[in-house]
């Protein structure tokens, strides 16, 4: 019998696997570790920040770095929860976040990890970027305000879907999520409502059509769970799934 | 008897949502009563604060010049100062006018608008001088506290109050925060 090879995790002893990242060793073992662009069934991306760990003294993004023997991990610490929550802060006033007029409250993993993380504020100026909204499609919406470039969508139309419907250009605030058709314009692309590109938007720039609104307040997602619960409960049955 | 808490409010470019969220204490309002008083406040109609309150609430964010005014003078008036709901803390639902031109919005609402009869764009030299863009209170004047939610609920008020009222670091709970 062989042993696993272990890290430990803000003190605790993990096992991981060779090959596997940091977050999914500590998914594994029932750790959270805040995320937004990571999502366990596409290749990581590493591009919100989130899920910055501290590793043997350096931060790290623990959905991209490998797990490896003598790693001392720290996680849920105050000095990191700040840093996350300011991170959090700045994909808010980057976009255009009114929650009470959207769609996804409630059920929005950016609020959800804002919630958990405490943020009452965005502490910085409002960009209030200017973006356009794409409601050509008769089936989903793209509402370009709230989108925070994790690529989901992305790796999702190029991995699953084989599409490529969608893409990033631009860079720093003048990012912008851009649908590949003759157009420009989501009707004249191949996005289907079906499509898993229109299931992984984890904020409410890719919704679809049609079922908005259609769960009370009270009973969305993250009225009554935080998202480390809801997460956990999801990635690990996604995981045993895998390994069963 | 102990001297009272000073409590003031106010309503910039919000839609009295928060004040009437406020009342929802209900009864509360009673033990409320015995520890603190309402200095200015839309709720006892005074109209400039007296002294220097301890507490100051604001609801809503700026759209004009004259909430601006209004910002400045109720901060120098206040020890702590209280963001309260969306539009305070982000814009809220006006700052959704933010990506269209003044020009614009003027039109839409007094000019083309469905309905208007007389059109033109009201410049009568009282009415206070709309800024270009929506903004929160936070990149105008200090924020002490942030309570967001649109409206918090009384609940968010009658926590953060009885915490400050009792010398405690206010904090809000899980199930108090929410954006919406
Ligand atoms: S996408 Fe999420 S954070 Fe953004 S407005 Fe919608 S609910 Fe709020
Ligand atoms: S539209 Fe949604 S899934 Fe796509 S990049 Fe933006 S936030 Fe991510
Ligand atoms: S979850 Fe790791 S960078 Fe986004």
């Amino acid at each position: 019998m062989t042993t696993n090879p272990t890290i430990t995790i803000d003190g605790k002893t993990v096992p991981f696997r060779e090959g596997e990242t940091l977050m999914e060793a500590a998914t594994r073992a029932g750790i959270y570790i805040p995320h937004l662009c990571h999502n366990p069934e596409f290749t990581p991306h590493g591009s919100c920040k989130l899920c910055t760990v501290q590793v043997n003294g350096r931060n790290c993004r623990a959905c991209t770095f490998p797990a490896d023997v003598g790693q001392t991990v720290l996680n849920d610490t105050q000095e990191l929860n700040d840093t996350r929550r300011t991170i959090t802060q700045m994909l808010f006033v980057e976009g255009n976040h009114f929650c009470p007029s959207c769609e996804k409250s409630g059920n929005c993993d950016l609020q959800g990890a804002a919630y958990f993380l405490n943020m009452l504020d965005g502490h910085f100026p409002y960009f209030y970027p200017s973006r356009q909204m794409d409601a050509s499609h008769p089936d989903v919406l793209l509402d370009r305000d709230r989108c925070i470039f994790c690529e989901l969508c992305v790796r999702a139309s190029r991995e699953v879907d084989g599409k490529n419907v969608f893409g990033i250009a631009g860079r720093g605030i003048g990012n912008r999520l851009v649908v590949n058709s003759s157009s420009g314009l989501l009707k004249d692309s191949e996005l289907d409502a079906g499509d898993k590109a229109t299931q992984v938007c984890p904020v409410g720039a890719i919704i679809v059509k049609h079922h908005g609104f259609e769960v009370p307040i009270g009973e969305r997602i993250y009225d009554g769970k935080p998202i480390d619960e809801v997460s956990l409960a999801k990635e690990m049955a996604m995981g045993e799934g895998e390994n069963g | 008897m102990a001297k009272k808490i000073k409590v003031a409010t106010t309503s910039l470019a919000g839609c009295f949502g928060c004040h009437m969220s406020f009342l929802d204490i209900d009864e509360r309002i009673l033990q409320l009563a015995e520890v603190a008083e309402f200095d200015r406040s839309p709720l006892t109609d005074i109209k400039h604060c007296g002294d220097i309150v301890d507490i100051g609430l604001v609801e809503g964010g700026l759209c004009n010049a004259e909430n601006v005014h209004t910002l400045r003078e109720f901060r120098k008036h206040c020890r702590t100062l209280v963001a309260v709901g969306a539009c305070a803390i982000n814009g809220g639902l006006p700052a959704m006018r933010n990506h269209i031109a003044l020009e614009e919005c003027l039109a839409e609402a007094y000019l083309q608008g469905v309905g208007v009869d007389n059109p033109h764009i009201p410049n009568d030299p009282e009415l206070p001088l709309l800024l270009d863009r929506v903004h929160p209170i936070h990149e105008v004047v200090k924020v002490d506290y942030f309570l967001p939610g649109c409206p918090p609920s009384a609940d968010v008020f009658w926590k953060f109050l009885t915490d400050l009222v009792s010398g405690r670091e206010p904090s809000l709970s899980y199930e108090l925060v929410h954006y919406d």
